[in-house]
């Protein structure tokens, strides 16, 4: 059976909903809902990809890279947020994260 | 079956199992593992898909860069993940039903979709086939993604300068050198030479 681009839009249909689902059953752990974002990023970069080598059109992998660097930059200023968080509070929980409003 | 499709299955399969581990591991070290493994096995569909540069990329930047920061994290902050878990199954059936719903959205439209055909007829940017991917790349994002790609720069700094200001703290009572100070300092200053007489002390 040939791998068409409906396999790989399959698997990243199902990665993309993982992340979803990851934020729902994670919701006091702010890390695993970073780790979740970047699992939706990275199904979302697979779908650009796909199209991009199936449409013989470089346009998907050159926007795939800016979501990379995009990722990158969220995943370093999320991380940085939550050590301060961490040293301020003693605790990643997320739900008195409210509190931090003036 | 063909060694591509063999090949795809594995990466998918895994893929996928490891995203479901990321999420539902209890410990979030084993979280980040997972992570990586699922990067290492989306690089490789790109490989498949002939995205060689991207594939690279994914491992040096998610790999390399992003997965450590994580694991950097969870390790350096002492947490305590068992009251984190509480309440896991609390979002569960809502979360599974959005997901569920999610998920059959999706696969409809993967199912029932068609390319246009004048698709064909208008390629926005048709790969040179002379050229290897990374050239192919790069001969687009400097010349015609030259704003874009300069902008992604900028956003990168942004990221930097504002992970330092947030993490930056200056701390009191540490002791630091302070070369200027110590080359200020002179020996009449610190010296006191005092005559001591003999049988009385200072």
């Amino acid at each position: 059976m040939e791998i068409g681009l409906g396999h790989f839009l399959t698997v990243a249909a199902i990665l993309f909903t993982l992340g979803i689902f990851g934020i729902f059953l994670n919701k006091k752990n702010v890390i695993i809902i970073l780790m979740s974002i970047e699992l939706m990023l990275l199904a979302v970069n697979i779908n650009l990809v796909a199209f991009s080598s199936y449409l013989n059109d470089l346009t998907g992998q050159v926007f795939a890279m800016f979501v990379l660097t995009v990722a990158a930059a969220e995943a370093a200023i999320g991380l940085a947020i939550l050590v301060v968080y961490f040293r301020n509070r003693g605790t990643i929980a997320v739900e008195q994260i409210n509190q931090m409003q003036g | 079956m063909s060694l591509t499709a063999l090949a795809f299955y594995l990466f998918a399969s895994i893929t996928v199992l490891s995203g479901f581990m990321v999420i539902s591991s209890r410990n979030p070290v084993h979280s980040v593992l997972f992570l990586i493994l699922a990067f290492f096995n989306a690089a490789a569909l790109f490989l498949l898909l002939g995205a060689e540069f991207l594939a690279m990329i994914l491992l040096i930047v998610y790999v390399g860069a992003v997965a450590v920061l994580f694991l950097f994290v969870v390790m350096m902050l002492d947490i305590n993940y068992v009251e984190l878990r509480e309440g896991f199954l609390q979002y569960l059936p809502v979360g599974t039903l959005v997901g569920l719903i999610l998920l059959v959205e999706l696969l409809m439209v993967v199912g029932a979709w068609q390319l246009t055909p004048a698709i064909d007829a208008t390629p926005a940017l048709t790969a040179d086939p002379d050229l290897t991917n990374t050239a192919a790349l790069g001969s687009v994002l400097y010349t015609r993604y030259l704003y874009v790609f300069q902008a992604s720069g900028l956003v990168l700094l942004v990221a930097m300068i504002g992970a330092i200001v947030l993490t930056l703290r200056s701390r009191s009572g540490v002791k630091r050198q302070d070369i200027s100070a110590q080359n200020r300092r002179n020996s009449k200053d610190t010296i006191e030479i005092k005559k001591v007489n003999v049988g009385e002390g200072i």
